[in-house]
């Protein structure tokens, strides 16, 4: 594993999904969690304690998007041709979410705000699953044909390990969203939302183990790896861990640390997703040979090295002034005239 | 119908759809920053209402452009996948940047924009208006960069990438069936690449278009007012900063539209010659103001400018324009086409033309609405001086302002009729005379696929439509708020602004 621009792109990449999954994770989780909450006012809460940032959040997809097509052209080229119904039942659950989000409040009417809340609430379950969905595929292999052609069906990508995953990461954001909501919210409504945690804790937990063991069975190619590669066990090991802590954090009442717990176990399973699949982009099966890596499936050495010096300049930017905006719209969310 | 089909009219229809809200939020974006700015100068509550009344629309513009712009990023690879695997290395990069440079500045800084009036003082929130609009800018900048690449590639070499050997291939290299996603497009140099030869004209050209499309909608909606007698004060100052910014814009426009025309004569004149309907090369060429392109006659029907062409063109009356009878030339059809007999040759060419009717209509649609528009800044301008733009006394007077109401469609309808004029009179090409749109295509995406997307597209787009209009409205008849009200100001802003108007 050597240095070169291509690891490093394949980090970079990594990293802007990592950072999509926990942002737009949590946004998307409350959006999951969105009909629970009874009240129009409890509602409009949910809505505003993303409201500054869910387009933000997006940004990260865009820019993943953008980095991969930038980087790995054939496999954003052999992915999205591929995956072509999900990533328009994808699109679609996105647009709809974020029309519900400006929507809803605009009208007092109760069939106006419960038809935008349905479309937030399914926009919202329907974009986690359908990430999960497609990243179950990615990690299980799906079949290439030699000219890098996605080879498979879309029923076949609704294969129970896929689905499994999709329901894991609409379990994953749900809790990620919750934790969120615990920490923007307080009075009665923070007790509600605090009364869910636990539940929500137990449903990923289940999801996640029972995930974990099909990909034992499902996935020979990634107990090989990792049978080759036996210091990614302390990185899984690390993740669950951190994901246990949750729970923990959330008896002591400190809604931060379980949300900062939430974000590191999301970035150790990715990074143990992410040291397990290198240097594969897309894996092939069953023809193992016609698979994407970083290497087969890059954009020249010039063009990453200018990436890279665009990264260089920009990402200190944007991590900057991210944090400088939740700095500026911490504390708990209060509903003004400018509200959703 | 086919997959080729399909999938140009989904982009098309996306694309356009998409293109109703990034000139409103570019335009508007500079708006704001007049406005704010005028506000912490001068301290007017007047110019506070306006710029909380227009950031309510400026922000129903972006949510929508934000929500609809996903799509376009998606479609490039689920749709046109072989056009990804080409171009990735070249158009990638500009997504990057637009992604890192563009994108995170303006949704991080909307946020204070939309959400901060309370949060932080004056100075920064005018700050974070100025970065959004910054960030609209930018966004535009790298998009029509990697489309200008597509007009006029520069700054790359080919290469072949078959049996895991990368060959450079030379740059007469004509593409085959057999090359397709094995050859592909690298940059050679990226400045080169980035500042190719349509870059500069064509940005400032959509940029000017997008602050038209801004301006208009300010100079719309405060004509609107002063007709119904609401908000009058609100609407007077608005209508004059909307006048003044569609002023600048539209006389800009102007310019830039003739150094836009001129290289397009230079850089791709058969898009040119579409655009105009030449189809004789002729010294002194006419130009036609508006007709109907009769394609079996090869000439139009309509009112012509003996020599008017050719002066445009190159300052001279007596310099022929060429005319799509020997575009493209002889020698590229026989390198694309080796041993053609000559007889042959003028059908083939035919095969290297853009659907000429459409393309001469949608620029004819542009130039026409542009000239209008150039009109009606004039007469607003005249009617300010004398102090009767913002009077509604008389049937004249109040004619006018309807106009105005109206003229909000003007920036519209000519961004997309120029658009269209821009990307169908590059047919047959995505990739000018490099890759042919019907090569372009994703191998693995079925018919089925995608009309089944294009229907998805063509409901939710309809709905979304339907809400912006129906929003949009409620914002206009809800209006500013009253200056005495002077909404929400925090205490410490209102104590800063007013030792700012104790001074000035």
């Amino acid at each position: 594993m050597n240095m070169d621009l291509n690891f490093i792109w394949f980090v970079l990449v990594g990293v802007l999904f990592t950072g999509y999954a926990m942002l737009d994770g949590f946004d998307l989780g409350v959006g999951t969690l969105h009909l629970f909450a009874r009240t129009d006012e409890h509602r409009r809460l949910f809505l505003n304690s993303i409201g500054p940032v869910w387009d933000g959040n997006e940004v990260w997809l865009v820019t993943g998007g953008g980095a991969l097509f930038a980087a790995f052209p054939e496999v954003y080229a052999t992915v999205f041709s591929g995956f072509y119904i999900p990533f328009m039942l994808l699109l679609v659950a996105l647009i709809f979410r974020a029309v519900a989000i400006e929507f809803r409040s605009k009208e007092p009417w109760g069939w106006w705000r419960m038809m935008w809340d349905v479309a937030f609430s399914i926009g919202s379950v329907l974009a986690a699953f359908l990430i999960g969905v497609a990243m179950g595929n990615v990690v299980a292999g799906v079949p290439i044909r030699p000219d890098r052609e996605f080879g498979g069906t879309f029923l076949a990508m609704l294969n129970p390990y896929a689905l499994l995953l999709g329901v894991t990461t609409v379990a994953l954001f749900a809790m990620h969203g919750g934790i969120y909501l615990a920490m923007k919210t307080d009075g009665e409504l923070q007790q509600i939302v605090r009364g869910w945690i636990p539940k929500l804790i137990g449903i990923f937990i289940t999801c996640y183990m029972c995930f974990n063991m099909m990909t034992l069975i499902y996935c020979p190619h990634i107990l090989d790896t990792v049978r080759a590669r036996p210091w990614i066990m302390p990185v899984v090991a690390l993740g669950v861990l951190i994901v246990m802590n949750i729970p923990r954090e959330i008896h002591k009442g400190r809604e931060f640390n379980a949300f900062a717990s939430s974000c590191a176990g999301m970035g150790l399973m990715m990074a143990a997703f992410g040291l397990t699949y290198f240097p594969n982009m897309l894996y092939s099966l069953p023809n193992p040979e016609n698979s994407l890596t970083i290497y087969n499936a890059a954009s020249t050495q010039k063009t990453l090295g200018i990436m890279l010096i665009i990264a260089v300049l920009g990402v200190p930017l944007v991590l900057a002034y991210t944090a400088c905006i939740y700095y500026i719209f911490r504390g708990k969310t209060r509903l003004t005239a400018q509200s959703y | 119908m086919d997959v080729e089909i399909l999938s140009r009219v989904q982009f098309a229809f996306t694309v356009a759809f998409h293109y109703l809200y990034p000139p409103l939020s570019i335009g508007l974006g500079v708006a704001l920053v007049i406005m704010e700015g005028m506000w912490l100068k001068t301290g007017n509550p007047l110019y506070h209402n306006m710029a909380r009344f227009w950031t309510r629309i400026f922000a129903l513009t972006f949510a929508i452009g934000v929500a609809t712009g996903i799509v376009m990023e998606f479609e490039f690879g689920t749709n046109w996948a072989t056009y990804s695997r080409f171009v990735g290395d070249i158009f990638g990069s500009a997504l990057a940047a637009e992604g890192i440079f563009a994108f995170f500045l303006e949704s991080g800084f909307l946020a204070v924009l939309l959400f901060g009036w309370n949060k932080v003082g004056p100075k920064l929130h005018f700050f974070a208006t100025c970065m959004v609009c910054l960030g609209a800018h930018f966004s535009a900048v790298w998009i029509v960069v990697a489309n200008s690449w597509m007009q006029t590639p520069a700054g790359y070499h080919l290469e072949s990438l078959s049996g895991g050997e990368t060959v450079i291939l030379p740059a007469a290299h004509v593409i085959t069936e057999g090359d397709l996603g094995t050859v592909r497009a690298v940059v050679d140099n990226f400045w080169v690449m980035v500042l190719n030869p349509s870059s500069i004209d064509r940005l400032t050209h959509v940029v000017l278009g997008a602050w038209m499309a801004g301006a208009f909608l300010v100079v719309s909606i405060s004509a609107y007012y002063l007709l119904r007698n609401r908000h009058v004060d609100f609407a007077r100052a608005s209508l004059k900063v909307g006048v003044a910014f569609a002023g600048v814009a539209t006389m800009m426009q102007m310019v830039s539209a003739d150094t836009t025309a001129k290289g397009v004569v230079k850089n791709q004149p058969i898009k040119l010659a579409a655009m105009e309907g030449v189809f004789e090369t002729v010294p002194f060429t006419p130009m036609t103001l508006f007709g109907w392109v009769n394609t079996k006659e090869e000439n139009v029907i309509g009112p012509k400018i003996p020599g008017l062409l050719s002066v445009l063109a190159f300052g001279d009356p007596e310099t022929p324009v060429q005319g799509l009878n020997e575009l493209p030339s002889d020698e590229f059809l026989l390198t694309r086409h080796p041993d053609t007999p000559t007889a042959n040759l003028a059908e083939l060419r035919k095969t290297y033309h853009p659907p000429i009717q459409p393309v001469f209509q949608f620029y004819h649609v542009m130039i026409t609405v542009g000239v209008a528009l150039f009109g009606i800044v004039i007469v607003a301008g005249l009617k300010w001086l004398r102090g009767t733009l913002f009077r509604t006394d008389t049937v004249l007077r109040k004619a006018f302002l309807w106009v105005l109401v109206f003229s909000v469609l003007g920036p519209q309808i000519a961004n997309q009729a120029g658009w269209f004029a821009a990307e169908m009179g590059r047919q047959p090409w995505i990739v000018y005379n490099l890759l042919k749109t019907s090569d372009a295509l994703s191998k693995v995406v079925a018919a089925g696929h995608v009309l089944t997307s294009l229907i998805l597209f063509l409901l939710v787009y309809l709905l979304l439509f339907a809400a912006f209009v129906f929003l949009m409205t409620r914002k206009i008849q809800h209006g500013p708020d009253s200056a005495e009200e002077s909404e929400e100001m925090p205490e410490s802003w209102k104590r800063r602004i007013r030792l700012k108007s104790a001074k000035a």
